[in-house]
């Protein structure tokens, strides 16, 4: 007998809530907006596989996310359809991260941040200055959206429709990993990685295939960028570009399946918001890493519930000699 | 043939800089066990403080004093009131420093805009000295002289002072130099304040010759990854030779393949992972 509990109807409307978008956002600039909050959604569980479940802090994600976008663009730009470009980005990607993961792997904790912060400033360095390739500064842009099962893309809500999809698939395979006993053994590479090998599981191989399951989720955010901007530049492999993501992937709460989501959504709507009135993103961004750091270490979601109720114990605490009385606001 | 030459002076220029810029962070991360990720910006902010003291019209060496002090106490008072917070905990420091990378990018491109400061090189340094019939730029081999010097006072501060024990003590066993009563906490601002001033001096008298720009903090930030794990961490010999190393390696690949510089210049690291972890002059483990 399943009860419907509060996290149900909680999900069913969010469920609600997000396949309506656009019917109830009439301005397609923020249906676009909507779409990214999802696509970077995507990215920001790709690398939480690796910095929550698996403890692996990667600073080099971006590269990965950019190898999926710039294979697509450059082979729809050489004349490939968008069936093949797809499948080359993902299988561009799954090569990369297996290159990054048997370098990085050799190391954990501080060594592997270090690693991947190097290789993808490699790979930052080969979009921007081998320009013969990647075209440079100057990015590599496409003209058209593919149209699965015949349906257009081009507009911005079918758009997001279609991201949707891929987003609710993500979650789906994201849910289904944490519950697998893949999932489970990751996190125990993470916590205990000495037992587990005197268990008999192979640590290294489990976190290397926890890296390709990370890069393959980093590929599709990296095409649904592509495609959403029809448009990709070397800004996306910045470290900058790293370390907004593992900035989603820690505001909203490292290890959860719905924290990453809530960050991206933070992190997206905070860049917009904020570039509309200052140019000061990365100012914005430093400190708000600065003050999460400091304040509240486990994530901005948990952190803010708790200083709020910090703040309200103290507020009462001042004022004891009147009761609250039974209809007064808490 | 003097094509070759000329490159090979200004790769030892470059792995001079790069020593100044990497020793710190090699120390800072040895000893402390801190991934500095605002070392690029030590060097960055410090090369812009002393292009500016520059133009108020103050002698290149004492700008380059100037600005290293300043950002000594800056880097000092960094670690004392918000990395020391976080002792042990590896990712909240490097975040930490990450977003303070991120705010001295932001804000120096807000003071300096974007526009590239270059100084002149100071009057009785320019032109050029000729040796054997070829000619070679004053400033850089003065660069070189300089990283020269500043090692060697490293290494003697390391291997034959009383500090130096302390620092070393620090760096293989902190909990053990705490037991016997090395105050190491007081080391770690320490060093973690000359680390900051290193790098500041080091982007001063590398401004003639790099210029001072926006971006120049990331771009500095993974050489002196690289040069730290080629070298291995903590030790000012792998640092000396792995910068020198880089900087050819820099030159050199600039030259042959301006497209794969950057590439080239990861290919020896990613060798030293493979082959021997710890860094040419690291000791065993990691």
């Amino acid at each position: 007998m399943t009860r419907v509990t509060a996290p149900h109807a909680a999900f069913a409307l969010a469920l609600l809530g997000l396949s309506t978008v656009p019917l109830w956002v009439g301005n397609s600039y923020y249906i676009d907006v909507a779409s990214q909050i999802l696509l970077f959604a995507v990215f920001a569980l790709a690398l939480n596989v690796l910095a929550g479940y698996g403890g692996l802090v990667s600073l080099g994600h971006a590269g990965l996310f950019a190898v999926s976008g710039y294979t697509a663009g450059l082979m729809l730009q050489a004349g490939f359809g968008h069936a093949a470009a797809i499948a080359g980005a993902v299988l561009a990607t799954l090569l990369t991260s297996a290159v990054f993961a048997v370098l990085a792997l050799r190391s954990t904790g501080i060594g592997f941040l270090m690693i991947t912060l190097a290789l993808g400033q490699i790979l930052w360095g080969i979009a921007y200055r081998w320009a013969d390739l990647t075209n440079g500064d100057n990015g590599v842009s496409i003209s058209t959206r593919p149209a699965p099962f015949g349906l257009s893309l081009s507009g911005a809500p079918s758009f997001y429709y279609a991201t949707v999809v891929v987003f609710l698939t993500a979650l789906v395979a994201m849910a289904a990993f944490e519950r697998s006993p893949f999932g489970a053994s990751l996190r125990g590479t993470r916590d205990q990685a000495r037992r587990m090998t005197a268990l008999g599981y192979n640590v290294w191989l489990i976190r290397f295939l926890a890296f390709l399951f990370s890069g393959f989720w980093c590929s599709v955010a990296g095409l649904l960028y592509l495609y959403n901007k029809q448009f990709i530049s070397p800004q996306v492999s910045a470290l900058q570009a790293s370390a907004e993501v593992l900035l989603m992937v820690i505001s909203g709460g490292t290890a959860t399946l719905l924290g990453p989501i809530a960050g991206a959504a933070i992190v997206v709507i905070m860049k917009y918001v904020v570039s509309a009135y200052v140019v000061r993103w990365n100012l914005v961004l430093g400190v708000i890493f600065v003050a999460i750091i400091s304040f509240m270490p486990e994530g901005l979601v948990p952190g803010s519930v708790r200083i709020w109720g910090f703040a309200r114990r103290r507020w009462l605490a001042r004022r004891p000699a009147r009761k609250p009385a039974a209809g007064a606001p808490p | 043939m003097a094509l070759w030459l000329t490159l090979a002076v200004n790769s030892i220029a470059l792995g001079g800089l790069l020593f100044l810029l990497s020793a710190g962070f090699s120390l800072i991360f040895g000893l402390m066990r801190i991934p500095n990720l605002m070392h690029g910006s030590f060097f960055m902010l410090g090369a812009y403080f002393g292009v500016t003291l520059l133009w108020q019209g103050v002698n290149f060496w004492a700008a380059a004093l100037i600005s290293a002090a300043a950002m000594a106490v800056i880097g000092g008072l960094i670690e004392r009131f918000l990395l020391r917070r976080l002792a042990g905990e590896q990712l909240p420091q490097v975040l930490l420093t990450l977003g303070f990378a991120l705010i001295i990018g932001d804000i120096s491109l807000m003071l300096w805009t974007g526009d590239p400061w270059q100084p002149a090189t100071p009057a009785h340094l320019q032109g050029a000295v000729q040796v054997a019939g070829l000619f070679f730029p004053v400033y850089r081999l003065v660069i070189v002289m300089v990283a020269v010097v500043i090692a060697a006072a490293l290494w003697l501060m390391v291997d034959w002072t009383r500090l130096g024990a302390m620092i070393r003590a620090g760096v293989d066993d902190p909990a053990i130099a705490r037991v016997v009563g090395i105050k190491v906490s007081q080391l770690f601002t320490l060093i973690f304040a000359l680390g900051a001033g290193l790098a500041a001096f080091g982007g001063v008298i590398g401004s003639p010759v790099l210029s001072v720009y926006p971006g120049l903090d990331a771009e500095m930030l993974p050489l002196a990854l690289i040069v730290v794990i080629l070298g291995g961490t903590g030790s000012l010999l792998g640092t000396l030779v792995g910068s020198f190393l880089i900087g050819f390696l820099y030159n050199f690949g600039q030259a042959r393949f301006p497209d794969l510089a950057y590439v080239i210049l990861f290919l020896p690291m990613l060798l030293v992972l493979v082959l021997r972890p710890q860094g040419l002059f690291g000791k065993g483990g990691s």
